[in-house]
């Protein structure tokens, strides 16, 4: 183990964490504003990466079909909104993971009938191809910086939006006492529907910035839904900036862990135990994270005021 | 039709007596992985089948062939259920399949303990290689270790000495990684254990790249695969670092990895490539039917046919004689895809294997290209625990 590798693992555990929170923020947004628990939300990010494949595959250029998936994944998310989700925001938390649960399915078929099962690729976009020397050795895709650089970008755009703007206030509010922002004559309709079809952008950007890297096929968002909850319950729901710090920990740990778990068993047991102990403990390091925060800070590390 | 009485209740004595009553109709199950991200896969099995009862105009063993298809959904329950329902219901003669070996596991006994014939086409475990050989089991694809041994052969013969294994985190991973070890005596620098189903192997590759071993070796299959030999090459690996592989660089996901992919290596029983008359005609073929190159799945899918078809010849068609049927299946009297071909005692196959190598076809698909032999006429290291003769 060198200070190179560390650095290189660090960048590495940074972008799964800058992923994560592109995922999760939307999440977080849609659960803790409107109180509405939304599986489906995996599934957006994996339309997203879809959309991306077939509009690039109409021009061949990134940037547009990055434009236009986004646009599409918008379209769509507000689409869903008007046809199922905005029938269960009244209804209670069983209700919602039942009927988003069935849009996974539905979609995850809808996507293997349009599409296919086979795995497609994304290619990148060629200014991006290329990778810089960290150390000897050690390459390093651009790719993977300009993914770290947008999720810092989205981040702060976000803080901004949230912060400093009038929507951003609303949100906020919203997220407090829905009723209350409701009652003060804001249309509280029109707000849950831009905060979701915010969200569900987010998810397709999160698509697209990946699809480069990972196989583009059907059921990806699943395993991905399940580390976002995570985030946002560690990071504290309904906030934004919980949602960063929780993102960067989880990428973080989980990379670290994965990398360095069999090192350090070794110091303390023999190599071949180590081989076996490490990965299984490597694998679970998250959940134990979320269970300590959780147990520190029932509502997480940065909750939402008022809740 | 006869009546089925319960004093015949034994389901296959059933399917046997009313299939010696239809005499006209051959019935053959067919069990793949159809559906999730590895249908892929079961889709070339099936086509690769279906293509064979084509070409032999619906007729295996100059019998009109009827193939029930059945989607595992790579469930051993569900697995189960269907094989059931295709012996007792559609009173299949054989059932071929599957695809995974933990499908094979759960299906083996429900078949063969109903006196039907099970085919493998692809999934080769260890587990009915050796002491629990069946006689109503055959495989036409190869025992699971020995492709791993090809690769592990040719690091030891090509004098690399030190190498990082990389496998998922269970039982096939971890045979995989034996398999390797059992012909490379060099120097393991490290086993990277990664769940299964990971996405972003960025962490696992800075440790190899940290690590500069002469060669990689890895099983990495489906869309895991994919996602592996795209980043290797973006992480700028693939020029400095051989990448040798099993089951993760195929034509069934070399759609997916295109560039990505060339030059690697990986170990084989057959490819698209090799030069006999009726392979050429098949991969023809496959290409014009599907619009896809053929992987093994498919020629070994399409070689079951091939066999079915030998024996119900060699019989007549008289299905009824299980006895004569198992002899005339065991002599494999057929042309295969890949040439020499014979069954062991053990009812695995004797075969070569090769080193094969990706490549760019003139129409612009990807296919892998035989480098050179690692073995001839290989036979598994388990047959010798086979009590049948």
């Amino acid at each position: 183990m060198t200070a190179t590798l560390f650095f290189v693992q660090v960048l590495n555990g940074l972008q799964l964490g800058v992923l994560l929170f592109l995922i999760a923020a939307g999440l977080t947004l849609v659960f803790g504003v409107m109180d509405f628990i939304n599986l489906a939300h995996g599934v957006q990010y994996m339309l997203g990466a879809y959309l991306a494949v077939a509009f690039y595959g109409v021009v061949g250029n990134f940037l547009f079909a990055l434009i236009m998936a986004l646009l599409a994944s918008l379209a769509f998310g507000l689409l869903l909104e008007f046809l199922v989700f905005r029938h269960l925001y009244e209804r209670d938390h069983l209700d919602q993971v039942i009927a988003t649960f069935g849009i996974i399915l539905f979609l995850n078929h809808a996507v293997r009938m349009v599409w296919g099962a086979a795995p497609l690729t994304l290619p990148m976009p060629d200014a991006f191809t290329g990778s810089v020397l960290l150390a000897p050795g050690q390459l390093y895709p651009v790719w993977r910086l300009v993914i770290i650089a947008s999720g810092i970008a989205v981040a702060g755009g976000l803080y901004l939006l949230v912060t400093h703007t009038r929507i951003g206030m609303l949100v906020r509010a919203g997220a407090t006492n829905a009723r209350m922002v409701s009652a003060l004559g804001v249309n509280i309709k029109r707000l849950f529907m831009i905060v979701f079809g915010f969200g569900t952008m987010l998810a397709g950007f999160a698509g697209v910035m990946i699809a480069p890297i990972i196989s583009v096929e059907p059921g990806m968002g699943t395993n991905i839904l399940i580390l976002a909850f995570v985030v946002i319950v560690i990071g504290g729901i309904g906030s934004i900036r919980g949602a960063f710090v929780a993102a960067l920990l989880i990428g973080l740990v989980d990379t670290l862990g994965r990398s360095f778990s069999i090192d350090v068993l070794r110091l303390v047991m023999a190599p071949s135990p180590a081989r076996t102990v490490g990965p299984a403990i490597a694998s679970i390091l998250i959940y134990v994270l979320m269970a300590i925060v959780l147990f520190l800070r029932p509502a997480g590390l940065f909750p939402a005021r008022g809740r | 039709m006869i009546k089925c009485t319960p004093m015949l209740a034994v389901a296959a004595a059933c399917g046997l007596l009313t299939s010696v009553a239809h005499a006209d109709d051959l019935k053959v199950g067919f069990i793949a992985t159809l559906s999730g991200p590895p249908a892929v896969i079961g889709i070339q099995a099936r086509n690769g089948f279906q293509l064979a009862v084509k070409d032999l105009n619906g007729k295996l063993g100059g019998v009109n062939t009827e193939v029930f298809v059945a989607d595992d959904e790579l469930k051993p329950d569900v697995a189960v259920t269907k094989v059931k329902s295709l012996i007792d219901r559609d009173k299949v003669d054989f059932v071929v399949g599957p695809i995974f070996s933990n499908i094979l596991g759960a299906i083996e006994k429900p078949v063969t303990e109903a006196n039907v014939i099970l085919i493998s086409p692809n999934a080769g475990s260890s587990a009915f290689a050796g002491k629990s050989c069946n006689p109503n089991f055959f495989v036409t694809s190869y025992q699971n270790d020995q492709v791993h041994e090809v690769l592990g052969q040719y690091a030891q013969d090509s004098g690399m000495k030190k190498v990082i294994i990389i496998v998922p985190n269970y039982q096939a991973g971890k045979d995989a990684a034996a398999g390797f070890k059992h012909k490379f005596t060099g120097q393991i620098l490290d086993e990277i254990y990664v769940p299964l189903g990971q996405l972003d192997y960025s962490a696992e590759l800075s440790r190899i790249a940290a690590a500069k071993p002469d060669a990689v070796f890895g099983f990495i299959p489906g869309g895991m695969g994919v996602n592996f030999v795209k980043q290797y090459r973006q992480a700028g690996l693939a020029d400095k670092i051989t990448f040798l592989s099993a089951f993760t660089v195929d034509e069934s996901t070399l759609p997916a990895q295109k560039d990505a992919a060339l030059g690697m290596l990986a170990g084989s029983n057959w490819a698209p490539n090799l030069d006999t008359p009726q392979n050429k005609k098949f991969v023809e073929e496959y290409l014009k039917e599907y619009n896809a190159v053929p992987a093994t799945y498919a020629f070994q899918a399409y070689d079951a046919a091939l066999l079915i078809d030998s024996a119900v010849k060699a019989v007549n068609g008289k299905l009824g004689n299980k006895d004569a049927l198992r002899a005339a299946l065991k002599k494999a009297d057929f042309k295969s895809l890949r040439g020499e071909f014979k069954f062991n005692n053990n009812h695995y196959p004797i075969q070569n294997f090769y080193l094969t190598k990706v490549a760019k076809r003139a129409d612009g698909k990807y296919e892998t290209e035989i480098v050179k032999t690692v073995f001839t006429n290989f036979g598994d290291s388990y047959a010798k625990d086979c009590p049948m003769k």
